[in-house]
């Protein structure tokens, strides 16, 4: 199948516009159904990938608009190839878990269009078919949030839409300036990022386009000081809906800095690494005491979201392959462990419909297995070893050491302040006495949840111990990537680092 | 004693005319039938224009480009080419609007087709001119009936749009007298590729230059009050607000269009000489014109009165497209407008659809936010395509305003215009907030409970329209192409 990818993006949409005439009582089991058809679509996807290539695969090129250089350009290499499984695994299991009882033939009906946009997202290289898709994502996610969400919800979900919706218009900005720029050298219109790649520019322009780019990208991950938009959405929005935002539509913008601004910018990238990290420890150490003073579980998570989205910063920007490889690995782990507390939390607010700590204490008691699971997503979360956030966490400080030590330990220490909020956002909720009278006949978690919930589980532990499987096609194509850095930048410093940085990985190897 | 003259059907040229012989003939026709049998429906009528504008249609297509006839009165460029069919397409959409399911009085009587024709009539003789007399001539012949065709709309707030509408244009023309005067004085000619080469000769003549400029000053400010720029706008909301929904809709395109051509020739001609304080004052302009809109739009309580704001800021878009002097830019407005328009009508026809004949939602308005309220729940298909109208017109892609926000923010960044680009991204990101409060409204809120307030006014007829207008909005991307290398090839092939 060598068109996969084109059916990978559009089996969920035809999925969605077929899903109007389904009775409401089947919408369930058909929206599982096609999640699962795609989830193993990806996987094919997966078996048919070339791991030891470097090259982008599976490539479609289709002209639309022939005369201003834009066309239908989708293939996938080791970089996006993961995010795609894991957004296919996401709604998946997202719809199997999902506990939403009114209107569920729209909610359902609404995933599998957002669905569609996640895997357009990450398989575009057309510049404008990406951010026809990045636009497009956001319209389910304001539905979502908008229809299910809390009493905030209206304001939440405009917020959300604003907030991105404004980044990416300048983001657009600099979008049509690169492609001009690529004019005028090329004399022909071309927005194909692969085209772009072999385009060499001045420090100066890479540096405002390298900005252009940033507040799209800083917005979505979101960076500090952009966060303020996450909390509410995340506080407003209903299980399902935090699920698919912090598994997937937050690393679209990590991605964006991955596939764009770094081989795009590198002189400009090479150069803000300092300013981004400092952020980017920023947001790791003031996100991780914010969220220590939360008494809401669910607000906790979202603050851990963007401490842990900046360790994934820190990690893109090391330019050198643990970094980078660490990053996109941090990514897929944060997306499976914090969807796997979100869908936690969710569960244990379809019981008691709240969400505030305060409300629970020695959980353990009444609901083991419960708090199990929760306990592993928890280490997973602060970065045990032998877990999946371990290994992302590790590569990712190891890979920055290597550019500054001391930013290094920063992050590092923080991480520590990780561990000290979730432990007592742990100990506040499952231990002691159960000291609440309606926690006692609180019911464990049941044949549903434990299906969606223990796969994810499965695979926090499986790439927690052994992650060569995912990590080595990132390996290839990162350090791909980085050669293609070194041959594209201008001044001969930043070609000095990254060549340096490329020579110590190779020694590793 | 003059001598005699003599002019051969050669040099007349009259193939050039057709396309407006059809339309006055048409207009004519409707009234001898009316004359003859005076008590058709009003759907014989509304057949018998879609058949005219069809014929005009055609006519238009086989028109040779870089024609002029008449006495040199008539200049068939590609813009006019182009516009014609624009202006033509959007009436073919807009008639069918009258077969609603309720009756309104204007669309049975048959003098309301006869000016209509008479009306497009005049915009054709608008954008085929390079003439300013006749440009004159066809903008009031135009505007005077489009007057009557407000206040046919029987209601106190119609006749309150029509006279504000016809007073405002009144002092368009005004100042349109002056301006050209202005420049006729200066020049000694009212034919515009004339004009060109004198003030290329004459530009640097102390004093003249002064004179000049302020002609086209006076110009601008009569094309500001009819494509509704700061701060000559005034009177958009409630013209829009008192004329019958898809009427406003038309207003919003087919008027504005018109004039944009008229400007295009003529500040075209001032932007290539290098005038810059025009370019300054128009991009100014455009910028004020966007960004007040938009925010003027945030506060409406009305959809009829949001969407004529939000009219005004896209007229700002497209204006600021006219400043660059590219062929791009100039390429750019046609192909906003025509993706504009069917999203737009749209709009304004789901806006029809849902207008009681009598009684008003509120005292006030016609269509508040409120009536909207849970339309997902009254009728969803409505709802949704409401939605998709008011993304497009946010410009989210891949709907088609989007295409040409795009085409129109790409021709700014080619000419150096960046800082305009970015103004233009974060007035679509305030834009966004108004529409998504309909969306809002429509999706995420209650239903009113009284929902005899709430009409529905829908027919074949309008489906069918609303269904074309879903269509080309949804696949803009796939024609987007085709649109394009017409419209360039058409503007490559004018006389600016």
């Amino acid at each position: 199948m060598d068109n996969i990818l084109s059916v990978l993006i559009f089996f969920p949409a035809i999925a969605g516009l077929l899903g109007f005439v389904i009775d409401k009582n089947s919408i369930r089991a058909y929206g599982i159904s096609v999640a699962a058809v795609e989830f193993a679509l990806s996987l094919f996807l997966w078996a048919t990938f070339d791991g030891t290539s470097a090259a982008m695969q599976f490539v479609e090129l289709i002209p639309i608009v022939p005369d201003f250089g834009i066309s239908y350009y989708v293939a996938v290499d080791g970089i996006s190839l993961f995010l795609v499984i894991m957004a296919t695994l996401m709604t998946l299991i997202g719809i199997i878990s999902m506990s939403v009882k009114n209107e569920i033939k729209n909610m359902v009906i609404t995933l599998l269009f957002l669905e569609m946009t996640m895997v357009g997202v990450f398989v575009s290289l057309d510049v404008i078919v990406f951010y026809l898709f990045w636009e497009l994502s956001l319209v389910p996610m304001l539905y979502i949030i908008g229809a299910w969400g809390g009493p905030l919800r209206v304001y939440a979900a405009i917020k959300f839409f604003l907030y991105t919706f404004t980044g990416s218009l300048i983001m657009l900005v600099g979008i049509l300036f690169l492609a001009f720029t690529y004019y005028d050298i090329v004399g022909v219109w071309s927005f194909a990022l692969t085209d772009w790649y072999q385009l060499k520019m001045g420090v100066n322009v890479q540096l405002w386009l390298f900005a252009a780019f940033f507040i799209g990208f800083a917005i979505k991950v979101p960076m500090f000081p952009f966060h303020t938009w996450l909390p509410y959405a995340h506080g407003q929005a209903p299980t399902i809906g935090s699920v698919i935002l912090a598994a997937v539509l937050l690393k679209m913008g990590t991605y964006g800095f991955v596939r764009f601004s770094l081989p795009l910018f590198p002189d400009a990238s090479v150069i803000m690494i300092v300013p981004i990290a400092v952020i980017a420890i920023i947001m790791i150490i003031y996100t991780a005491m914010v969220a220590y003073a939360q008494e809401d579980i669910k607000q906790v998570i979202a603050y851990s979201s963007v401490s842990h989205m900046g360790i994934i910063m820190l990690g893109a920007f090391a330019m050198n392959t643990q970094g980078i490889s660490g990053s996109i690995f941090q990514m897929l782990a944060h997306g499976i462990v914090s969807g796997a507390m979100f869908m936690l939390v969710g569960m244990i607010y379809d019981r008691r419909h709240t969400k505030l700590m305060s409300e629970f204490g020695g959980l353990a008691l009444v609901m083991p297995r419960y708090a199990m699971i929760f306990g592993i997503m928890l280490m997973a979360s602060v970065g045990l070893p032998l877990t999946i956030g371990f290994v992302g966490e590790f590569l990712v400080l190891i890979g920055f050491y290597k550019v500054s030590p001391i930013l290094t330990i920063l992050a590092g220490a923080s991480i520590i302040v990780g561990a000290v909020y979730m432990l007592s956002l742990f100990k506040k909720t499952f231990f002691g006495e159960v000291t609440n009278e309606e926690n006692k006949k609180l019911l464990d978690i049941d044949a549903r949840e434990t299906f969606s919930l223990v796969p994810l589980v499965l695979i926090v532990v499986w790439l927690g111990v052994y992650p060569t499987p995912i990590l080595k096609p990132i390996d290839v194509s990162v350090s791909s990537m980085l050669e293609l850095m070194e041959a594209k930048a201008v001044k001969p410093k930043t070609k000095e680092l990254i060549a340096s940085m490329r020579s110590e990985d190779k020694e590793e190897n | 004693m003059l001598g005699q003259i003599s002019i051969t059907m050669q040099e007349l040229n009259l193939p050039t005319l057709i396309p407006m012989l059809i339309a006055v003939c048409g207009g004519l026709l409707i009234l001898i039938i009316d004359l003859i049998k005076n008590d058709l429906h009003k759907s014989f009528y509304v057949m018998m224009m879609i058949l005219i504008l069809f014929v005009d249609f055609g006519s238009v297509l086989s028109l040779v480009v870089n024609d002029r006839g008449f006495f040199d009165l008539i200049l068939v460029d590609g813009i006019a080419i182009v516009t014609q069919l624009l202006i033509l397409v959007t009436s073919m959409l807009f008639i069918p609007l009258a077969l609603t399911s309720k009756r309104f009085h204007e669309f049975s009587y048959p003098e309301f087709f006869a000016l209509f024709l008479f009306m497009i009539a005049g915009f054709q003789f608008m954008v085929t001119s390079d003439n300013l007399i006749l440009i004159f001539v066809g903008l009031e012949t135009a505007s005077l009936s489009l007057y009557t065709l407000i206040a046919m709309h029987n209601r106190s707030n119609s006749y309150e749009a029509a006279v504000k509408y016809f007073t405002m244009g009144a002092v368009a023309a005004g100042f349109f007298a002056m301006g050209s005067a202005l420049i006729y004085a200066t020049t000694g000619s009212i034919e515009l590729y004339a004009i060109k080469d004198v003030i290329g000769d004459r530009l640097n003549e102390p004093g003249l230059s002064a004179v000049i400029i302020a002609g086209g000053v006076l110009l601008l400010i009569s094309f500001a009050f009819k494509i509704s720029l700061f701060p000559f706008h005034t009177w958009v909301p409630d013209v829009y607000e008192g004329a019958p929904a898809p009427l406003a809709g038309y207003m919003s395109i087919v008027p504005k269009i018109a004039t944009f051509v008229v400007a295009l020739r003529i500040f075209g001609t001032y932007i290539d000489l290098g005038i810059e304080p025009i370019r300054v004052i128009i991009l100014v302009l455009a910028v004020l014109t966007m960004t007040l809109a938009n925010i003027m739009a945030l506060v409406q309580e009305d959809v009829k009165r949001m969407l004529a704001y939000s009219s005004i800021a896209h007229a700002g878009f497209v204006m600021s497209a006219l400043a660059l002097g590219t062929t791009k830019g100039d390429v750019s407005i046609f192909v906003y407008y025509t993706l504009f328009m069917f999203t737009n009508l749209g709009a304004f026809t789901m806006l029809w659809i849902s207008r009681h004949k009598k009684r008003r939602y509120s005292l006030r308005f016609d269509h508040p936010y409120e009536k909207f309220a849970g339309l997902i729940k009254v009728i969803p298909m409505g709802a949704v395509v409401m939605a998709l109208f008011m993304l497009s017109l946010a410009g989210v892609p891949p709907f088609s305003v989007f295409w040409g926000k795009l085409y129109i923010m790409s021709a700014a960044v080619d000419k150096g215009y960046i800082w305009l680009a970015v103004i233009m991204g974060l007035n679509s990101a305030i834009a966004a907030y108004y529409y998504l409060k309909l969306i809002v409204y429509m999706f995420l809120k209650e239903p009113n409970k009284d929902m005899n307030t709430v009409y529905y006014n829908i027919s074949k007829p309008l489906m069918v329209i609303i269904g074309i207008a879903v269509i080309v909005t949804v696949t803009s991307v796939f024609f987007f192409q085709q649109l394009l290398s017409y419209i360039t090839y058409m503007i490559d092939y004018s006389v600016l």
